[in-house]
């Protein structure tokens, strides 16, 4: 009975997972394809590794799969951030249907 | 135009679909190790996914942010070898790579901003 | 040196989880490394607040405080699971149905974790991700991923900011 709800949750994992990649191909520009995939996978996974854990339930495979899922959350929107802020300083232009750009003039002064 | 790309790419992420869900597995497997091969194959499409923003990315922060999610697809698919085997160690492996692949990443970000890298 | 044993006792907990299930070996050998890793992060996390003096609460303010992450946890899964229906929605949609922009909002939180928490759960949640902190002007900068007709202002507000906002001043101001 664990095993069936522990494999329908990485089932949804895994699709998320493919919508992520997905956006990461058709969306236009670098920030678009950042907050798809950013939130997409790192649900995705999440989600795969909390199978994981009901499969298993309190053994080591599980603990250690529930450390992994708070070091992601904790990491994974660090990191996309940092990248965004990066892209930013480096000069990536955002793509022609933007609207408003209220940073670029900030950090130009 | 644009609804033709979009046409044929549903085809042909059905057809993969079809492929990864119907195609014949020897029947010895149980029904779970079964599905986790075909998670497997699952996983590796995202992966080639990313492989191709990382091939084809006009630009360096398109790479760096491919490259950052393939990281955390390979904890994944960690996740999901630990299963059907039953070793604890492939999870140890999923935690060291993603502490790696999060240092990696702001290393990266920090080149691109174009600092030094400690601030 | 009450912010060094604590920190001491969350290093022993991972250690412990890390291996589980613990035994006295493995005890032993982790009071050890926490003790080096006590030594070696209390300078990161024991810094005071910006304002100098460190308010003490008391027990009903911890008990407070925990209850109030609780409810954090709980409003930031939903709305997680909200962001990645629509983000995926808008992928598979033919048109790409997305008017990017970058805005300003106005943050009212003061300390380093309020702010790397608000940070933190806006780019986990229904499209928006955070660009830049100015931490001295009180300002964040936020990519959002579909802007609405009417809400292109110099100072605007996201409901969805506004409500993790509001809890995360009860927790860490």
């Amino acid at each position: 009975m664990n095993e069936n709800i522990g494999i329908i949750l990485m089932v949804i994992g895994l699709v998320f997972d493919f919508f992520g990649c997905l956006g990461l191909i058709r969306f236009p520009d670098v920030y678009t394809r950042l907050q798809a995939s950013a939130k997409c996978v790192t649900l995705g996974t999440c989600g795969i590794l909390f199978g994981l854990f009901v499969c298993t339930g309190f053994t080591a495979t599980g603990i250690k799969a529930l450390l992994c899922i708070a070091f992601i959350f904790l990491t994974a929107p660090v990191s996309a951030h940092a990248l965004a802020r990066g892209a930013y300083r480096s000069g990536v232009k955002p793509c022609e249907g933007t609207i408003v750009d209220q940073y670029s003039e900030t950090i130009k002064k | 135009m644009k609804n033709l790309n979009w046409i044929s790419g549903l085809v042909v992420i059905v057809i993969m679909a079809a492929v990864i869900l119907f195609c014949p597995v020897p029947s010895m497997l149980s029904w779970q190790s079964n599905f986790l091969a075909r998670a497997f194959l699952w996983l590796l499409i995202c992966a080639m996914m990313c492989l191709f923003r990382i091939l084809r990315g006009p630009t360096a922060p398109d790479r760096a942010v491919a490259v950052d999610m393939l990281g955390i697809l390979i904890v994944g698919f960690c996740a999901i070898l630990s299963l059907p085997t039953g070793r604890d160690w492939y999870i140890d492996i999923g935690l060291a790579w993603a502490l790696q692949s999060f240092i990696g990443i702001m290393a990266l970000a920090k080149y691109l901003e174009g600092k030094d890298f400690d601030e | 040196m009450i912010n060094a044993v604590s920190l001491f006792i969350l290093w022993l907990f991972v250690w412990s989880l890390l291996n589980w299930v613990p035994d006295t070996k493995q005890l032993i050998m982790g009071v050890f490394v926490a003790f080096f890793m006590t030594f070696m992060t209390v300078d990161t996390f024991g810094v005071a607040s910006p304002s100098g003096k460190v308010k003490r609460a008391g027990f009903f303010g911890i008990v407070k405080k925990v209850f109030w992450f609780v409810c954090y946890t709980i409003v930031f899964i939903w709305e997680c699971i909200k962001a990645n229906i629509d983000v995926a929605w808008r992928v598979v949609h033919p048109t790409l149905p997305i008017r990017p922009g970058t805005i300003r909002v106005k943050t009212g939180l003061k300390s380093d974790a309020g702010l790397t928490f608000l940070a933190n759960s806006i780019t986990l949640t229904p499209g928006t991700t955070s660009v830049d902190v100015d931490k001295f002007k009180g300002y964040g900068y936020i990519h959002v991923l579909f802007l609405k007709d009417g809400a292109v202002s110099s100072d605007m507000r996201l409901p969805v900011v506004d409500k993790f906002e509001r809890i995360l001043k009860r927790i860490f101001d």
